[in-house]
């Protein structure tokens, strides 16, 4: 359901759209540079992106929900990409990250009571020969361990 | 006094900007007048960070450098001395023709590109045709680099002969595939070699727009791709006008938004489109009808990288390497649970265990190698008893295994089989592109079915077997073509991990 949105926001909202609309094929980049300003991807940009690109609304959305990166709600104050993949498992990854989200008492995508940080998984960040990997907003780390990660927690306010 | 800090992402993963700072602070106190220069990785993780001193034109290296290291560094008594990093084993017993540069050079300096051979390539094939161009990949022999091995020259004949207003060429950067790194690597470490080789493409093909899809995990090679465009296009390597020759091409780089699948060529042009990333139904062919139903080239970065080399020193050089059918070299990638990971460019033909045993040196925990898995998450499981195949195309394939894009990932004796088989699963559930159902459907059930047979079900077995048979006959890529290959590498090779639970349970 579209929100109403107040008239600041979907105005922003139709500039960042404007700033792409010359690329070939420019949803996916209008798309990136909303949810980079606002964290999310919010309803009420679905209606301003399918009127400016010429398609319907439900093709919009259809995209939004096709790809892992777009939020349709805020994350937290944080986010921490912890790598699943294989080289990381290898490596002990997979116990990291049942003790990371044991500790912060959430499940994948889960974000903590205090709103400071959203768990996500990854798969693989290109950082395979330093595993287990993890990314706190776009800030690589490699060899992860229990006491890194506690440490990362904590700057991130978890 | 110059000093090399990588900026390469699994150098910072490793603290490298708390190294450079270090450094620049205590010259900075000792009125010492250094220069930093934050240059790709040589490929030697388990040393990063690895600073380099340059004196007379050796670079000695350290490692693996902290912080508190920067006063050892700047006076020479550092304890993490390695000598020169030319003379380390690991660099000595490359052939790197794609990695020439990467962590050698500046990867922002045009200079220094066109310094180390940077551009001679395209050069030369300013100065040829069309056909020339084709031809040349043709015999170099370059296979896709992607995974499934196509010969590069004949993608690029089938876009040169098709008449169309526009072609493109696609450089597919969406390195998904676990244990993988090479492409990340030569994007933060050396952009301009993956332009060059873009740039030969389009003026072989007749393809006067790139693009490079990067996936969104990679923000650090995004962000060294995007200002190495920006400067290749002031210095008029892209454009209109490509180095003077009256030919045109240019490129813009577009960020991936977190889906494994759009890694495969036709569900990344629909991504590129701006749509969903559903894999097309081939025939037609993206060299046909590719992005916007134009003839498109699509290659990875290693393909497109490889091609200056290959134009530098000539495609007779370059087919010089290698073994039967697999020419040149590749960029093998080494990771997980081993003593020295790192890339490792070599000719074709290097058997596996050597890869493992020696280039690795064996496992960072010090208990035996259980499993192999090569050519990420749809390769087999290779156990040690297939340790002697040659690093090849069709001497993996003959093993029931695939090299995909190079990446080797080594489990100790502590893995539990049951459960990478059933990440297998998991992984091709959540990443599945939902067009086929086996592949959509399948997955799921192969979860519950690995699961049923951990809990010590074994009449779970034979369908476990037949699921995996479906999946590969009525897939249409090989997301769910190929997922089986772990699954059942896992099961044939390592029955007793899928056995144990019954045997407790009874
Ligand atoms: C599920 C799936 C994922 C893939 N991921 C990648 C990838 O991340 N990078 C890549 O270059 N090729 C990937 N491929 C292979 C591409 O479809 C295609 O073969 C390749 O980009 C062609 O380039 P090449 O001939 O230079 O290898 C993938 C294929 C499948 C089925
Ligand atoms: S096999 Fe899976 S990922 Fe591939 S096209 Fe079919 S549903 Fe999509
Ligand atoms: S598998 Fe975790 S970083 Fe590659
Ligand atoms: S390695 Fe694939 S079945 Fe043996």
């Amino acid at each position: 359901m579209p929100q109403p949105q107040s008239e600041p926001i979907s105005d922003r909202i139709s500039v960042l759209i404007s700033e792409k609309l010359g690329l070939e094929g420019p949803l996916l980049p209008i798309l990136h540079a909303i949810q980079e300003e606002f964290g999310h991807v919010p309803q009420g940009a679905l209606p301003l992106i399918a009127d400016a690109l010429n398609i319907s609304k439900a093709e919009v959305h259809g995209v939004v929900s096709f790809y892992h990166d777009y939020r349709e709600v805020p994350a937290g104050r944080h986010v921490v990409k912890i790598c699943r993949a294989e080289a990381c498992q290898a490596v002990g990854g997979a116990a990291l990250a049942e003790a990371t989200l044991a500790k912060l008492g959430v499940e994948w995508h889960g974000t903590t009571k205090n709103g400071a940080v959203t768990v996500e998984p990854v798969y693989c960040l290109g950082l395979c020969a330093c595993a287990p990997a993890a990314m706190v907003d776009g800030k690589v780390v490699g060899r992860v361990d229990a006491a890194k990660m506690t440490k990362l927690l904590e700057e991130a306010g978890a | 006094m110059r000093i090399y800090v990588p900026r390469d992402s699994a150098a910072k993963a490793l603290g490298a900007d708390d190294v450079a700072r270090a450094i620049a602070e205590e010259a900075a106190r000792r009125g010492q007048t250094i220069e930093i220069v934050r240059n790709g990785t040589r490929g030697m993780i388990w040393l990063e960070p690895l600073v380099e001193v340059e004196d007379g034109g050796i670079r000695r290296g350290f490692g693996a450098v902290e912080p508190g290291d920067a006063a050892g560094i700047l006076d020479g008594s550092s304890a993490k001395a390695l000598g020169p990093v030319e003379d380390l084993d690991w660099m000595k017993r490359q052939t790197r023709l794609t990695f020439a540069r990467c962590g050698v050079i500046d990867p922002l300096s045009l200079a220094d590109y066109g310094a180390h051979g940077g551009l001679t390539g395209l050069r030369r094939a300013l100065a040829m045709s069309g056909q020339q161009i084709v031809d040349e990949v043709k015999t170099s022999g370059l296979r896709g680099r992607g995974g499934a091995g196509f010969p590069t020259g004949i993608k690029w004949q089938t876009v040169h002969d098709a008449a169309a207003p526009q072609k493109y060429i696609v450089c597919n950067a969406d390195e998904g595939d676990s244990g993988t790194f090479a492409d990340r690597m030569i994007m933060e470490g050396d952009p301009f070699t993956l332009i060059e080789g873009m740039a030969i493409a389009g003026i072989g093909t007749g393809a006067t727009k790139g693009y490079v899809y990067i996936r969104s995990e990679y923000p650090d090679a995004i962000e060294v791709m995007q200002q190495a465009v920006r400067i290749a296009r002031e210095a008029g390597l892209l454009g209109a006008d490509v180095l003077g020759s009256g030919r045109a091409f240019d490129m813009e780089i577009r960020v991936g938004a977190g889906a494994y699948v759009c890694g495969e060529e036709t569900s990344l042009l629909n991504s590129l489109e701006g749509k969903r990333g559903i894999v097309r139904a081939k025939p037609p062919l993206p060299a046909l009808e590719g992005l916007f139903g134009r003839p498109t080239v699509v290659n990875n970065v290693l393909s497109l990288a490889t091609v200056p080399v290959i134009f530098e020193k000539g495609a007779a050089h370059y087919a010089g390497f290698g073994l039967g059918r697999s020419r040149g070299t590749m960029p093998i990638q080494i990771a997980g649970n081993v003593k020295h990971g790192g890339l490792f460019e070599t000719a074709f033909g290097m058997p596996l265990g050597e890869l493992i045993s020696d280039i690795a040196g064996g496992t960072a925990s010090g208990r035996p190698v259980k499993a192999v898995q090569v050519g990420g998450p749809l390769g087999a499981y290779m156990p040690v008893s297939k340790f002697d195949t040659p690093f090849g195309y069709e001497e993996f394939d003959g093993q029931g295994g695939l090299i995909g894009h190079a990446g080797v990932v080594v489990f100790d004796d502590t893995a539990d089989m049951l459960k990478m088989a059933r990440f297998a699963m998991e992984f091709c559930a959540v990443e599945s592109c939902g067009k086929c159902t086996p592949c959509r459907i399948g997955a799921v059930r192969g979860v519950e079915t690995i699961d049923r047979i951990g809990r010590g079900d074994a009449s779970a077995l034979p369908i476990l077997t037949d699921l995996c048979e479906t999946m590969k006959d009525g897939s249409l890529c090989a997301l769910g073509g190929f997922t089986p290959f772990p699954v059942m590498s896992a099961l044939t090779h390592f029955p007793d991990d899928f056995a144990c639970q019954k045997e407790a349970a009874e």
